[in-house]
C-alpha cells in the first residue's frame, strides 16, 4: 500500500460542486447550558472521501460526530446523511441509514458481556439472517482485518489492551460493511507503529470499499496519511476545509501553530 | 439491497481449469442465501474468477468468493477474468485476513466440571473470608489512627453521607415502619380479641417495634438503599482508576472513602432506628384507635405502664452494630469491583444480599444473647 501525502492531495480535486455529498451539515448550533459549542456550523463530506476533523480540545469535534449520528439533539441543525434529513426520519428510514454506517467510539464502547467475536456478530445478528457458521467466519475475517491476533476473538473486552480494544471496535464498526464510517480518535493511545498500521488499514479499506470516512483526530500523522480533506474546527465553526496544503496555507493563528509546531513539521515534512 | 440477482455459475475453460462466474451484488446483505451452495463447490487448483457481471462487492462478498476459490487448499494467486474496479484488491485484502482464528472455547459438561466448580467455590469462599477479615483489620487500623488524629477525618464527606444515607432515608424508613406497626396491631387485635385481651395490643406493638422491628427495618432498608449506593459509587471510582489515582497520590482510600461512610452510618442509624420505632408505635396506635376503640390517650398511658424503657435500649444498641456491618460490606464490595460492567452489577447485588443476611443473622444472635441474659 504505497502512498504519500503529496500525490494523494493531487488526486483530490478541490471540493468540486458536482461530487455526491454523503453528509451535509447546515446551521448546526449546539449549546450546553450557557456554553455554545457550535454556532451555525456548515460542513460537507463527499462520498468516498476521508475527511479529518481537527481542532483544539473542547471545540466539539466529538459533539459534531454525535450530532450527525443522532446521539444528541442539537439546538438547531439541518443535517442530511445520504440525502436524507437525519432529524426528520421515521423509525424505519432511520434504521436503513443506521445499517449503512459504522461508528467507532473513542473508548471502543464494546459490549463488556460479550466476547470480541460476539461483539462483531452483534450487529449482524440484529440486522441479517445469515447462517451462523458464515456469520462466525465473517466476524473472524473482520477481526483479522482490523489487525487483531488470532486468540483475541474469544476474549472479553476487559481482557484486551487499549490498542486491541480499538481494533476490536473497528472490527465491529465494519461488521455490516458500511458505506460510511465514523471514527472518533482511532489512533489516540496507540503506539506509533500500531497507529501507522491503523492508518494504512483505514486508507486501504476506504479505497477498496469506496468508504466515506469521517475521522475525528488529534493525530497529525493520521491526517497526513489518510485524509483527502481536513476540516478545522474552532470557535464553534469550521475555520477551514480542504486538502492538507490548502488548509496549511490558511493564515489563522491556531492552524499555523498546529501545522508549524514541532509535531506538525515532523508529520507534514 | 439492489434488484439485480446475486448468482454464480461454474464453467470449465478449454484448459480444464474451472471458472467461477459471479453476477449481481455480492454484499453481506446478499451472500447469506448462497452460503450453503458455495460451501459445496469444489473448484480444484488453478480456478479463476469471472467478475465481468459483478456489481457491488464488499468484504463479506469477497470473503465467500475467496473461500470458494481456494477451497481447502492453500491460497494461490488470484486470477480474474473480466473487469471490476475493486474485486482484486478486496479479495486479496480479505485473503490476507483469513487465517482461521482460535475456535470458540468448548465447555466440558459432566462430573469433572462439577468438581471443578465445587473446588473453585470452596477456594473462593476461603479467599472471601480471608479478604473480609483483612479488610476489617485494615479499617479498624485506619479508624484507630483517626481516633488519635481526628483532624484527618474528612468531615465534609461525613456530613454529606449523613445527609444522603441518613436524612434522605428518614421519610421512607418512617413510612415503612408506620405500616408495619399498623399491620402488627391489626394481627394482634384479631388474635387477642379471642381471649378478650385486645388491650395487650399495646404490649405487642410497643415491645415488637422498640426491640426488633424499628431497628431491623431500618437496617434492611439501609442495606438496600445505601449499600447499593456505596458499592456503585466506590465501584465506579474503581473502574475509572480513581482509586489507583488516590493510592499513587498517597491518599488512603480507606481513610478517604470508607471511614466517612462508616462514621456517618454509625451516627445516623440510631437516629433512624429511633424514628422508625416511634413511627411504628404511631402505626399501632392508629390501628388500635380505629379497630379497637383504644383511644390514643389510653394507648400512651398503657404504653408508659407496660413497656419498660429497657426494650428501647436493647433495640437501639443494635443500630450501630448494624451500621458497621452495612457500611463495611458496601465499601468492601465496591473496592472489589473490577474493570468491567458485569462485576459492578455482581458486586452491587452481593453487597445488598450479604448485608441483609448479616443484619438478620446478627439480630438472631442478639436475640439469643438477650434471652440468655434474661433482658
Amino acid at each position: 500500500m504505497g502512498f504519500d501525502a503529496a500525490s494523494k492531495v493531487n488526486e483530490t480535486p478541490d471540493a468540486p460542486a458536482d461530487r455526491a455529498v454523503a453528509i451535509r451539515v447546515r446551521g448546526l448550533t449546539n449549546r450546553f447550558g450557557s456554553k455554545t459549542v457550535h454556532e451555525d456550523l456548515d460542513l460537507d463530506v463527499f462520498a468516498g472521501e476521508v475527511i479529518g476533523v481537527v481542532g483544539p480540545s473542547g471545540t466539539g469535534k466529538s459533539v459534531l460526530l454525535q450530532s450527525i449520528v443522532g446521539l444528541i439533539k442539537p439546538a438547531h441543525a439541518d443535517i442530511e446523511v445520504f440525502g436524507q434529513r437525519i432529524t426528520e426520519l421515521t423509525r424505519a428510514e432511520r434504521l436503513k441509514i443506521e445499517r449503512r454506517w459504522g461508528v467507532m467510539f473513542q473508548d471502543g464502547a464494546l459490549f463488556s458481556t460479550l466476547s470480541v467475536r460476539e461483539n462483531v456478530m452483534a450487529p449482524m445478528r440484529e440486522h441479517l439472517n445469515l447462517p451462523r457458521a458464515l456469520m462466525r467466519e465473517l466476524a473472524d475475517m473482520k477481526i483479522n482485518l482490523a489487525g487483531l491476533d488470532t486468540d483475541s476473538a474469544n476474549k472479553k473486552p476487559s481482557a484486551l489492551s487499549g490498542g486491541m480494544r480499538k481494533r476490536a471496535a473497528l472490527a465491529r464498526a465494519l461488521a455490516l460493511d458500511p458505506d460510511l464510517l465514523f471514527l472518533d480518535e482511532p489512533t489516540a493511545g496507540l503506539d506509533p507503529i500500531s497507529a501507522a498500521r491503523f492508518d494504512e488499514l483505514i486508507l486501504s479499506l476506504s479505497k477498496a470499499l469506496q468508504l466515506t470516512v469521517f475521522l475525528v483526530t488529534h493525530d497529525l500523522d493520521t491526517l497526513v496519511a489518510t485524509c483527502d480533506r481536513i476540516a478545522v474546527l474552532n470557535h464553534g465553526k469550521v475555520l477551514a476545509v480542504g486538502p492538507l496544503d490548502e488548509v496549511r496555507a490558511n493564515p489563522d493563528p491556531w492552524i499555523q501553530e498546529y501545522f508549524s509546531g514541532p509535531r506538525g513539521r515532523a508529520a507534514t515534512g | 439491497m439492489s434488484s439485480s440477482a446475486t448468482r454464480f455459475d461454474v464453467n470449465t475453460a478449454d484448459d480444464g481449469r474451472k471458472i467461477l462466474a459471479v453476477a449481481g451484488d455480492w454484499t453481506i446483505w446478499t451472500v447469506g442465501a448462497l452460503d450453503a451452495e458455495l460451501r459445496k463447490l469444489v473448484m480444484g487448483p488453478g480456478a479463476r474468477l469471472d467478475a465481468s457481471s459483478l456489481e457491488k462487492l464488499d468484504t463479506s462478498g469477497a470473503y465467500v468468493i475467496d473461500r470458494a476459490l481456494r477451497g481447502d487448499g492453500a491460497p494461490e494467486t488470484l486470477e480474474v477474468v473480466g473487469k471490476h474496479p475493486t474485486v482484486e484488491r478486496l479479495v486479496n485484502e480479505v485473503r490476507h485476513a483469513s487465517p482461521p482464528l482460535a475456535a470458540e472455547p468448548i465447555h466440558h459438561p459432566g462430573a469433572i466440571a462439577m468438581l471443578d466448580r465445587a473446588g473453585h467455590g470452596a477456594v473462593d469462599a476461603w479467599r472471601e473470608l480471608m479478604g473480609t477479615l483483612s479488610f476489617i483489620g485494615e479499617v479498624m487500623a485506619t479508624m484507630a489512627r483517626l481516633v488519635v488524629r481526628p483532624s484527618k477525618i474528612r468531615w465534609t464527606s461525613v456530613v454529606a453521607v449523613m445527609e444522603e444515607a441518613g436524612l434522605d432515608a428518614l421519610p421512607i424508613v418512617c413510612f415503612l415502619s408506620f405500616f408495619i406497626g399498623l399491620v402488627i396491631a391489626f394481627i394482634g387485635a384479631n388474635l387477642l380479641a379471642m381471649f378478650n385481651a385486645s388491650i395487650f395490643t399495646v404490649e405487642l406493638v410497643g415491645i415488637g417495634m422498640l426491640r426488633e422491628f424499628g431497628v431491623v427495618l431500618t437496617a434492611i432498608l439501609l442495606a438496600g438503599r445505601t449499600d447499593s449506593a456505596f458499592t456503585a459509587q466506590i465501584g465506579a471510582m474503581k473502574m475509572r482508576q480513581e482509586i489507583d489515582a488516590m493510592r499513587v497520590m498517597g491518599l488512603d482510600p480507606i481513610e478517604a472513602l470508607v471511614a466517612p461512610r462508616l462514621i456517618a452510618l454509625i451516627v445516623m442509624t440510631p437516629f433512624l432506628a429511633f424514628a422508625a420505632s416511634i413511627a411504628g408505635v404511631a402505626g399501632g396506635l392508629m390501628a388500635a384507635w380505629l379497630a379497637m376503640d383504644i383511644s390514643p390517650a389510653m394507648f400512651i398511658a398503657r404504653f408508659q405502664d407496660v413497656v419498660p424503657p429497657q426494650n428501647f435500649w436493647t433495640g437501639i444498641v443494635k443500630a450501630p452494630i448494624f451500621a458497621i456491618v452495612i457500611a463495611l460490606v458496601g465499601c468492601r464490595q465496591g473496592l472489589l469491583v473490577e474493570g468491567d460492567v458485569l462485576s459492578l452489577g455482581r458486586r452491587t447485588t452481593s453487597s445488598v444480599v450479604q448485608s441483609i443476611f448479616l443484619v438478620i443473622a446478627l439480630d438472631a444472635i442478639f436475640a439469643i444473647i438477650y434471652y440468655l441474659m434474661d433482658v
